[in-house]
This record gives structure tokens, sequence and C-alpha cells, in this order.
């Protein structure tokens, strides 16, 4: 799958406090979640993704807590893939499950500033920094993956697997 | 292979596993709160599953946002409650009856040494200190665990910590394990096992344990594990008559890594906003004013965190300007603390003592900030915004320096209340 646009970028740490604060829970609805996605730590995010639907963060994104609320806003709110030097390994499955494609670089994230236009191939395994005429690979997704991403998550997927 | 691999080769039905290989492994026990439940139930049934693989191994808990914070959290609460009935999952368990799960499950005999055990909270890492493989995931997997019982697991690699030598007054379990997150940082130990021992992990009761297991997962940990020894066998002869298995690493298993500390050198910690890494001893602490105080949650809601805090509550009052938040894990410890007059205590020094529930530790209700207040707790998290308005600020610390604070009006060490 490929995706292309302009990035926003964030540092270390980004936790699932900031990506969805815990008094929103009360709801599971991707829209309404999204209407508060990083609120805590970026005001004008919303208006930001509208234009630049691609983050790329620092190191151990999507710590804290469990809630798959924090990949559902994410995406709800147009966020179409999430680079990162590391991610924290339950947000890690949580935004595979639900069909969000994330991708660890450091190298592309130490390479790029906020509003350069990047695009992700996670099938080639490669993320080209189309403003900076720069490449990065990355591990590619294995097939099971491409296609659990692409069907946008891993219900479908996963109940096929068991009948 | 350490207690972490040994538990999972047994649920994979493999001899033997080495870290990075991938199995789908058999769940002995899953669990969901209010909040992650609603998420799962609705991929459960959008999947058009009929039934749950065993309705004796799921246990749903509501509480996160109870008693009913709001219209949306009492809907939250009526899906899951419905959900129960219609799949006949018996353990559901109703406010009055029901606690922090992290507590309330071990309490109540559902963790068992050996078990593989997956929740839907990401402080499930909880339940090693009963010696069981424990761990957090999302609502998806955990709907898909309530569809097949079993869940697809990488295997991890493990970190060993052992701790030797003699506490000092006023350190305890929670400033181990703040002590250890700030050597190593928030993703220290990302992905990894965390396995915590040494002579005094062993003198350690298992309400000590679990509050070392729980914080795990703030260094990134995928579970935190005690082997089980006599203090484990003890707690479960009062809880279950259940049959279980005791595992423990081999000699010569491998460690990516082995962290030794001398515990004379841990003074009580506070980690300071915005993570929990950010830890300092108390003593060099600058001057901190407070307006609220948290003694509760999954990590310190236990009778022993209640005794310690009234300890030093006791015949005190709490500073004029600041409001004093008491939350007993458990209907359990609820009761307990008040047979031995410590709820009387901490209402006569000014606090109010909440119903068991997570309450302000997410910024849920029952005590969320204000723009620009502080608050101490000896909660788990102090991200920006956890506790409410995202410019106020939480701090980390055990109850000892929790109650302390709450009579100066600052943070201040245990002894200048003393």
């Amino acid at each position: 799958m490929k995706v292309k646009g302009k990035i926003i970028k964030y540092g270390d740490n980004v936790n699932t406090d900031e990506i969805i604060p815990a008094t929103y829970l009360v709801s599971t609805d991707p829209e309404e979640l999204g209407k508060h996605c990083m609120e805590g730590i970026d005001k004008d995010f919303l208006q930001k993704v509208k234009q630049a639907p691609i983050i790329v963060a620092g190191k151990n994104f999507g710590c804290g807590s469990s809630r798959e609320h924090a990949p559902v806003a994410l995406k709800g709110a147009g966020v179409k893939c999430i680079i990162a030097s590391s991610f924290a390994r339950i947000f890690f499955r949580n935004a595979i499950n639900i069909g969000l494609p994330i991708v660890e670089s450091e190298d592309c994230v130490r390479e790029c500033e906020e509003g350069d236009i990047l695009e992700i191939d996670t099938k080639k395994g490669e993320i080209d920094n189309i403003s900076k005429g720069k490449s990065f690979s990355i591990i590619p997704y294995p097939d099971f993956l491409q296609e659990l991403i692409e069907k946008g998550g891993v219900g479908s997927w996963f109940v096929k697997q068991e009948k | 292979m350490t207690i972490s691999q040994k538990i999972i080769a047994v649920h994979s039905g493999k001899e033997e596993v080495k870290p990075g290989e991938f199995v789908l492994a058999k769940v002995d026990l899953a669990f969901a709160n209010d909040i992650t439940a609603p998420l799962a139930i609705e991929k459960f049934k959008k999947w058009g599953c009929r039934k749950v693989f065993d309705k004796d191994k799921i246990v749903l808990i509501p509480d996160h946002f109870t008693p009913n914070r709001d219209i949306k959290a009492a809907q939250q609460c009526a899906l899951m409650r419905k959900f129960s009935k219609e799949y006949g999952i018996k353990n559901y368990f109703e406010v009055g009856r029901v606690g922090i799960e992290h507590i309330f499950l071990p309490e109540n005999g559902f963790i068992l040494p050996g078990d593989l055990v997956i929740g839907a909270d990401s402080h499930t890492c909880t339940a090693g200190a009963l010696g069981a493989f424990a761990c957090g995931v999302g609502s998806t997997d955990l709907a898909a665990v309530m569809a097949t019982g079993k869940i697809w697991l990488k295997v991890p690699a493990s970190m060993k910590f052992v701790y030797r030598g003699k506490l000092p007054a006023w350190t305890t379990a929670k400033d181990i394990i703040l002590y250890t997150i700030g050597d190593i940082g928030v993703d220290g130990a990302s992905y990894m096992s965390m396995e915590f021992t040494g002579p005094v992990i062993s003198e350690l009761s298992i309400s000590s344990r679990l509050t070392i297991c729980n914080m795990a997962v703030e260094a990134g940990a995928k579970n935190g594990i005690i082997v089980p020894d006599k203090t484990t066998e003890k707690y479960l002869r009062e809880r279950t008559d259940k049959p279980y298995n005791l595992y423990q690493s081999d000699l010569d298993a491998d460690y990516i890594d082995i962290k030794e500390y001398q515990v004379e050198k841990i003074q009580p910690q506070v980690a300071l906003p915005p993570l929990p890494s950010k830890t300092i001893p108390v003593s060099q602490i600058d001057d901190v004013k407070i307006d609220q105080v948290v003694i509760g949650s999954c990590t310190n809601g236990h009778l022993e965190d209640l005794r310690l805090a009234a300890s030093l509550l006791k015949g005190k009052k709490v500073h004029p300007e600041v409001r004093v938040i008491v939350i007993p894990a458990t209907p359990e410890i609820y009761l307990q603390a008040l047979k031995e007059g410590i709820i009387e205590v901490f209402i006569k020094a000014g606090a109010v003592v909440g119903p068991s529930t997570c309450g302000p530790c997410l910024g849920g209700h029952m005590g969320v900030l204000a723009e620009g207040e502080k608050a101490i707790a000896t909660t788990n998290r102090n991200f920006t915004g956890r506790m409410g308005h995202p410019k106020s600020e939480v701090y980390l610390a055990n109850p000892a320096v929790a109650a302390a604070s709450a009579i100066k009006g600052r943070i201040a060490h245990p002894e200048e209340v003393v």
C-alpha cells in the first residue's frame, strides 16, 4: 500500500493520554474520537492534519494505555500513516489491527522536517522524502499484514482464518 | 528459558520457544473494562461471532467511569451488562461488588501462577506478581481472544532486575519501581519481559509485588513477572482452591540484560511531570505547592497503602488549600480499612474517601484537575493532561509521600510530619 502526503512532526513519547484524553473514551466512533485527537499537545492538530495527513514522531510513539481509541482517533481525524523511530507495543498491535499503517524508521525521522512531502510504500519497503530527494528503506509488511491493512483491519481476516 | 518463556511455550504446545518467535497461545483468562469492552463487543458482533470461547474464562469489570459518570458512561456499562447476559458470562461484576480490575482479580482468585492472562488494559501486567504471564492488549485483540481463546504473541526476550540490601525507612515497592523506570527509561524494556527478583522481592508482600509489576508497562514492557514462592502460595490458599502450575526461570536462562540494585540507595522517589521516568529523590525536590492528593489506583490502592498513609495522617489535618481523595481499590479493602479505623482517620483529617474506581487517575471523574493545578498521586502515569486539563500536572509518589504532602500542602518527605 502507498501513502503520500505532507507531514506533521512531533517528539518522543507521544502517549495515549495526549492522543485521546481518557475523558472522551465514552465513544467508539472514529469521527467523534477524531474531534479530540491530540488536543492535549497540539490544539491546531485538526487543522494541520487536513493538509498534512502523515505523522512523523520520535521514539516510543503511543506509549501508555491500551486504549484502541488512540489509533481509532488518529484514523478518524484523517491520519493516513505514522512514521516513528519506535512504537510502544500495544499501540503497534492496535494500529495494525484497525488498519492504520505505521512504520519504523529512525533515519527518516531524523532527516525530515515538518511540511516535507513523503511517499511510503509498505509493500516495497521504502519511504521517499520527495521534498528532500532522499529514500529510506523500511522492513516491508509481509503479505498477510498488507492484506489485513488494505481490508481495514484484523476482523474479517482473523475470523476467516479461524473458520 | 525464563519463567515468561516457559509459560508461553506450555500454552502454545511447544517444548521450547525462543525470543522473537511467533506463537499462537491458549488463553486462561481474558478480561476487559468499561472503556475497552464496548469496542471489543462491537468487533465481536461485527464479525458475526455466535459464542465466546469459554464463558467462565472471561471477566468484565466496570471500574473506569463507574459509578456511572454520565449518560455515555452508563451506556457503555449497559452494553457490557447486556453482552454478559446474552453470552452467559457470569463474571460481570456490578458496582458495589466490583473493584479496580488489577487488584480485584487476584484478590478474588482469578489469577493463578502459570496462567496466561490477556487483558484489554495496559496494566494487565500487574498479575505477573503471582507468577502468571499477563499482558495488556487492545480491544480488537481482546475480541479475537473472546471468540477463539487464543492470541498470537511474539515471544519476548527477558530482562532481569535483582534487588539486594535493606530498604530505607519510607522506601516502598512504589519507590523500587519508580527508581527502576527512572534508571532504564519509559522505553527501557520495550517489548520485553521484566523479571523482578532478589532477596528484597522475596520479602515483599503480594500487594507490594503487584505494585511493582503494575508499572512494568511504564518501561514499555510486555509483562512484569515474579517467580512464585511461599508468600504467593499462602496468598492463594486464602483465595482459591483451583490447581495451578509453579514455574521458575532456568539457572542458565538467557537474559538480554541483568540490572542489580542495592536498595539502600533508593530514597522515596517522586516522578516529575510529564513522564514516569523523570524520577528524583523526594528530598531533592524544590518547593512544589500542590492542590490535590490522590491515594489509590491499581498501583497503590491496597490495604497496606492505606495503612501507611493513615499512619501519617492520624490525628493530623490536611492542609487547608489541599483536596485529598482516598480510593480503596476494592470493597474488601474498603471494608477492612473501615474495621481498622483507617477510613475514620482519613475523614477526620479532612480527606474524602471514594468508592472503588479508577476515578481521577486517568482524568475520568471524581477529582479531575483544573488548568494550572498540581497533584501528587500514588497512581502510575503523569503524562500531559492525564488527570484533567492539559495544563495541569501530576507528580507520582508512594502513599507516605502523598500523605506527608497532604499535610504540608507541598511535596514533602514523610520525615517532615512524624
